[in-house]
């Protein structure tokens, strides 16, 4: 977050030529005060909903997560007994192996393919703007109807995907959502196919940021184009790839609607996932306090690989 | 890079492969600008085409009959056309409500996302005051904590007010996302300081600068901010699925879901419902589009 603090010194630099530097001046305590106002009235239409409908249930999951309540009892607290049980859950070492594995699938190829396709649309050709759309399209579509074609075109017996798999010589197509081995990567290729679109705009976005000039002067010291994507592109793109990178584990790990609608989990439970286990705990089963406990769980996993991830930005912007 | 470290069981396959790859679209520029471009042009629209194949098949699949949607080899002109799945779906689900009820909550959420989210991304970037950043850490943390993390407390607080099974619910629940905030402030950050300062100097007020200055510049990022936020809405499955019981409330995501778990052999029928879902996102897409591309381009503002 080095760049936080660049802005830090500018904005109070603005305040005042004389506030800049002196904290002994009273105008300029004055004047902290008054930011200090005026900054929070720009926060506060946003946090108050936030904070009503999203701070205070978290935390309530935190405390929830140490209590037995089900939806008939009251709520009592029982310490750590949600996370032993979870020890002995076969359900939630399975949704946790799952979820791992959607995410190291997901995460590598969505992040590949977008920065590609980025790379390979920033250009000015004729009919780009249709391609972006071309590629950007799966990601719009609903997610309910992604999930019925996907269904549709990996069935095993008659689907086009399997037919096409026989066509190159292929006897044994996989059985897809139907079968236990296969229906993860079933899961992984729809959800690449649908989410490159998105993080390709964001890598767009990002590449037009980067000067021109820095690939005139690289042109000019004779860098080839595999070298200007190495030392200019790359070092340009750095903070939308941390971007890309943080979303893409936060939706990884959070996975649930194309899971629910395309597998339902199954079969067996190949394709149970952490998200799905807490709402099955939770919402089907009532049992508030244990589910919480597996959110809590979920929660600090994704927190431990942003922080990660936090701290690799700030060191390689060092 | 990041990237690499960030995933050590996959450094190897990481880094190395992607070192050849990019480059012959590149080279090949290099060497013959035409052929070049020829083959850039052929290679990008094979691909496109076999992004969108998915969609040409459900298009063709939804004017099929149910017997002709699996057929060996695929029919990719179907033999009859059956146009009157178009027709039949209004009747068999309503169809127009969940249209209806899905265009009224993302328009509300993405307006309330898009204005709150933007003016509390200017405080985060552009104002300077004590606890700023420790509370921004806060939105940034409540992103990585998963909806179904804090689902149930969520739930059970809306029972109390008597929200569930309301439009006003899910709007709520919503509208307040801290990733509208995240979001637009990164990209305030790619704004520089002297434009704000300049602003100050000829004595306008904080939200004058947001008002007169930033917004204009955000333009591009607060289209592709609203066409998000709309576009998750839209496609929102668990939020009206768990807060919606009244079928007159449904979503078109949920309406749809039934329609499948109700007559899975009807697949032609499902693939015109998937299409309708489909349209309404397309025609509001293509209308912002221009202004979406046109954003994405502008966002390189110096």
């Amino acid at each position: 977050m080095t760049t936080a603090t660049k802005p830090t010194t500018g904005s109070t630099g603005a305040t005042g030529p004389t506030g800049a530097t002196g904290s002994t001046g009273s105008t300029g305590k004055q004047r902290r005060r008054r930011n200090t106002l005026v900054g929070w009235s720009f926060i506060l239409p946003n946090f108050l909903g936030f904070a009503a409908l999203t701070l205070i249930p978290v935390i309530g999951t935190l405390l929830l997560a140490f209590t037995n309540w089900n939806s008939y009892t009251t709520p009592e607290w029982i310490g750590f007994d949600n996370f032993r049980r979870m020890f002995d859950d076969g359900n939630f070492w399975t949704a946790l192996e799952n979820t791992t594995w959607y995410a190291v699938g997901h995460i590598p190829l969505t992040l590949v393919a977008a920065l590609g396709l980025a790379v390979l649309l920033n250009r000015k050709l004729k009919g780009v703007g249709v391609l972006r759309t071309a590629f950007f399209f799966p990601y719009i579509t609903s997610l309910v109807a992604v999930a019925v074609v996907w269904n549709m075109l990996l069935s095993p017996e008659l689907g086009p995907v399997n037919q096409f798999l026989k066509f190159i010589g292929i006897a044994n197509p996989p059985g897809w959502t139907t079968s236990t081995e296969w229906s993860m990567p079933a899961l992984v290729i729809t959800s690449v196919w649908r989410d490159m679109g998105y993080y390709m705009v964001l890598y767009l976005a990002g590449l037009q940021a980067i000067p021109g000039e820095l690939y005139e002067a690289a042109r000019v010291d004779g860098a080839n184009a595999w070298k200007r994507f190495w030392h200019v592109t790359l070092p340009g793109l750095r903070p939308t790839t941390f971007f890309v990178l943080v979303m893409l584990t936060v939706s990884s790990f959070k996975v649930f609607d194309l899971v629910q609608v395309m597998t339902e989990g199954g079969p067996g439970r190949s394709t149970l996932v952490l998200s799905q286990l807490i709402y099955r705990q939770g919402i089907t089963q009532g049992r508030f306090g244990y589910a919480s406990a597996i959110s809590l769980v979920l929660f600090l996993i994704v927190l431990s690989i942003t922080l990660v991830q936090f701290q690799l930005q700030r060191r390689s912007e060092r | 890079m990041n990237t690499t470290t960030l995933r050590k069981d996959s450094t190897e396959t990481g880094a190395p492969p992607a070192a050849p790859a990019p480059a012959p679209p590149g080279r090949r520029g290099e060497l013959g600008t035409t052929v070049g471009r020829v083959l850039l042009y052929a290679g990008l629209i094979v691909l496109a085409a076999a992004i969108l194949l998915p969609f040409g098949w459900m298009l063709i699949s939804s004017v099929k009959t149910d017997n002709a949607v699996f057929t060996v080899p695929i029919q990719w002109i179907p033999e009859e056309f059956r146009w009157q799945n178009f027709t039949e779906i209004w009747t068999d689900i309503p169809l127009l409500t969940y249209l209806g009820n899905s265009l009224f909550l993302s328009v509300t959420i993405t307006v309330l996302q898009v204005l709150t989210g933007s003016f509390a991304a200017y405080g985060f970037a552009k104002m300077q005051f004590p606890g700023r950043d420790a509370l921004f850490l806060g939105y940034i943390a409540t992103i990585a904590v998963p909806w179904q993390a804090y689902m149930v407390p969520q739930y059970i607080m809306m029972e109390k007010i008597g929200l569930v099974n309301t439009h006003l619910s899910l709007i709520l629940l919503q509208a307040f996302g801290a990733f509208g905030v995240f979001l637009m402030r990164q990209f305030y950050m790619t704004i520089p300081d002297e434009i704000s300062e300049a602003a100050r100097l000829d004595g306008l007020s904080e939200y004058g600068i947001w008002a007169r200055m930033i917004l204009p510049l955000s333009k591009p990022a607060l289209a592709s901010l609203a066409l998000l936020t709309f576009v998750n809405t839209w496609n929102d499955y668990m939020g009206p699925f768990i807060y919606l019981t009244d079928n007159d409330l449904w979503t078109v995501q949920l309406g749809l879901r039934q329609f499948v778990g109700m007559y899975d052999a009807r697949y032609a029928m499902i693939m015109t419902g998937s299409v309708l879902s489909v349209l309404p996102i397309l025609v509001i897409f293509l209308l912002g589009q221009r202004y979406f591309v046109q954003g994405i381009a502008t966002s390189g503002i110096k």
